[in-house]
């Protein structure tokens, strides 16, 4: 508790007290213990409202409470006036309170600040400010404590949470010479580390900067609703007015009506409807940050949950980016000679597509000899003492071999012994293992079409594009066709662009929301994404879309269930079916269950 | 350029929404967000160089929207 809420508290105890004095009393008495327990509960209302009085805001909760109140004393109501205001007083602090709570715990997930560090001198642990460490730093890190800045551990092992770094869900096992990222937390196990980096440069503030500074573009439905309070008040007090005065001119029962005008005032105050819905996407961007994904802002999430289109860019994000053997077509050899002869002459290389072919084969040749390697074109060597050409066709072509006119498409190497053409090995960039179930879980999701978006040749697009299923491959792009494209697409539906950084930051700008995905490390990239993946698992874009969908529909809930009961009371408060108490009852219960439910968010997934 | 300040016992919604109004109707004021829930309010500006005399404003919008509510500036 606050201060302030702590006062509020002790106001309220007094005032109680006063009132339930007064309930015993009779006629002047019970008048003056009623009166002390609205002065001392309310007083800070009636401040309030005068000061905006002052200032020319007449709709304003607090003027309006006022109102209400004194209105039952003159209506000789004193018990009620009295507990409208303490009532009024105890959901304030109790909305405060929950607000104060739900806050903080959204804000613990959303905050990896390290609090401090322990710098290790002369065997001794001193406590020091991150902002204090300087690369070359070795520090302490104890089990529960935040890895202050990036570093390589020199002694100890332990296991790590990295979730919130790199969104890994299961601890991690590190030891003696890895590099830890700042902003993991040891679980078990002391850690000595060497840092790096200075704290502002670190993983954990780069992610904090990004968190902190993107840019808080309000959902449309909270701006709609604090539209929407604007006009809900007077509006409110509009029908009391005339409640008040319209039916006794009827009736003649003045005080009834004025009565049950004063119940609407009470249920004037729009806070229930206004926490409600920023408070289901705070705590929908905190459940996404669990996953280790970044939303910025209100906004996005719900563009996100609208998402009908995704567009993906290829390598690196639907591909890891390394080399598989896909197939390969037998001529004068067949598949084991092919590959065996192939992956003795590439044995020594290193280049990617080499290294494949070799980690196809389980018992390559020993017996090498590399005569030539030619970059960009291919290897002659000698393998169990036959002459072996593997590479492309002007490497073949070149040492005079007849090569047959293949489909030379996509990534291929030729293989050629003896100066005749053995056969062709097709690789393929290997298609992330979870890529496919991550579309589905998408489609499930409400996405109607999927794109892929490439620079590579049509037939490699195609190869990975159709076997992920799909709608829609477009191939052989350049960057600025990639723009051109996504706006063909916009002109569709709403859609999404997934890339991992390198080049794509104009067309995550021109998508409707612009995913990042693989961290903090391209700086335009993470700029210009609306989201960011700090892993490369792409079933986080499922998470992303799905924890989107919840919280929009979570706020919509709390509108829904805020106004729905807000309305009912009016009705019932009209005709006289619901009191004052009622109304009090009713405007704090609505708020604090919206608050209630807005929590529920911090679970999704 | 944008620049984030904190913003001490903002303890309604409301407010939040009156102050974000007010603020943005300054004429030297490009941006304004008011977050209830960080309790932080980020202000952006064409001209940086009248940053202090717009933040002087700010504070007696905030003051007179809301008295209870103090703004950090760092």
């Amino acid at each position: 508790m606050t201060k302030k809420q702590k006062k509020s508290l002790v106001y309220i105890l007094i005032g109680l007290a006063l009132f339930l004095a007064g309930l015993f009393c009779r006629g002047y008495v019970r008048l003056g213990f009623m009166l002390a327990a609205w002065a001392v509960t309310g007083w800070t209302v009636v401040r309030k409202a005068l000061r905006n009085i002052a200032r020319g805001s007449v709709f304003d909760e607090h003027f309006l409470m006022t109102v209400a109140t004194v209105g039952a004393f003159a209506l000789g109501e004193y018990p009620e006036g009295a507990a409208v205001m303490i009532f009024f007083q105890i959901g304030e602090l109790f909305e405060s309170l929950a607000v104060e709570r739900s806050r903080r715990s959204i804000s613990a997930l959303m905050d990896l600040r390290p609090d401090s560090a322990w710098l290790w001198r002369d065997g001794e642990a001193e406590e020091i400010d991150p902002d204090e460490i300087r690369p070359g730093d070795i520090l302490l890190v104890k089990p529960g404590q935040r890895i202050p800045v990036d570093g390589v551990i020199v002694e100890g092992d332990a296991s790590l949470d990295t979730a919130q770094i790199t969104g890994e869900s299961l601890p991690v096992q590190v030891g003696q010479g890895q590099q830890v990222l700042s902003g993991c937390i040891d679980l078990s196990g002391v850690l000595k580390i060497r840092a790096e980096s200075a704290y502002e440069h670190s993983t954990v503030a780069r992610i904090l900067e990004l968190v902190e500074n993107a840019s808080e573009t309000k959902a449309p439905t909270e701006r709609l609703i604090t539209r929407f309070a604007r006009i809900y008040t007077p509006a409110v007090v509009l029908c009391a007015l005339a409640l008040a005065v319209v039916p006794p001119l009827f009736d003649g029962a003045w005080s009834q009506w004025i009565k049950r005008a004063l119940s609407f005032l009470v249920i004037s105050c729009p806070c229930a409807l206004v926490i409600s819905v920023p408070l289901s996407f705070f705590g929908g961007m905190g459940a996404a940050s669990r996953q280790g994904v970044i939303i910025k802002g209100g906004a996005i999430m719900e563009d996100l949950a609208r998402i009908r289109t995704a567009a993906f860019d290829k390598t690196g994000t639907l591909t890891m980016g390394v080399f598989r053997v896909e197939q390969v077509d037998e001529a004068a050899m067949d598949r084991e000679q092919i590959l065996s002869y192939a992956a003795g002459a590439e044995s020594m290389s290193s280049h990617p597509i080499g290294r494949a072919i070799c980690a196809a084969v389980s018992d390559p040749p020993t017996d090498v000899r590399v005569l030539r390697e030619e970059p960009g074109r291919g290897v002659a060597a000698e393998v169990d003492g036959r002459r072996v050409l593997a590479g492309s066709a002007a490497l073949l072509a070149g040492e005079g071999v007849a090569v047959p006119d293949v489909h030379a498409d996509g990534t291929c190497v030729l293989v050629a012994v003896d100066g005749a053409y053995a056969g062709m090995i097709r690789l393929a960039d290997t298609v992330k293992s979870n890529a496919s179930g991550a579309l589905s879980q998408l489609r499930d999701l409400g996405v109607r079409k999927t794109v892929l978006l490439t620079g590579d040749n049509a037939a490699a697009a195609e190869r990975i594009g159709g076997k992920l299923g799909f709608d829609e491959i477009r191939a052989k792009l350049l960057p600025q066709d990639k723009v051109a494209v996504m706006e063909e697409l916009l002109k569709e539906d709403r859609v999404m662009f997934t890339g991992d950084g390198v080049n794509d930051a104009p067309v995550l700008v021109a998508a409707n929301v612009g995913v990042a995905m693989g961290g903090v490390g391209a700086d335009a990239a993470v700029e210009a994404a609306d989201v960011v993946i700090l892993n490369d698992d792409l079933e986080k874009l499922a998470s992303a879309l799905r924890i989107s969908q919840k919280t929009v529909r979570n706020a919509r809930q709390n509108i829904i269930f805020a106004l729905g009961v807000k309305l009912a009371i009016l009705v019932l408060a009209a005709f006289g079916i619901a009191s004052m108490w009622l109304a009090v009852f009713a405007d704090v219960g609505v708020a604090v269950l919206a608050i209630c439910n807005a929590m529920r968010m911090l679970r999704a997934k | 350029m944008k620049k984030t300040y904190k913003l001490v016992d903002l303890d309604c919604a409301n407010c939040a929404a009156k102050m974000e109004r007010a603020i943005a109707e300054l004429p030297e004021v490009k941006a304004v967000s008011v977050s209830f829930l960080k309790q932080k309010m980020s202000v952006e500006l064409d001209d940086e160089s009248i940053r202090d005399e717009v933040m002087d404003k700010i504070v007696k919008l905030i003051a007179k929207v809301e008295p209870d509510c103090e703004l950090i500036l760092k």
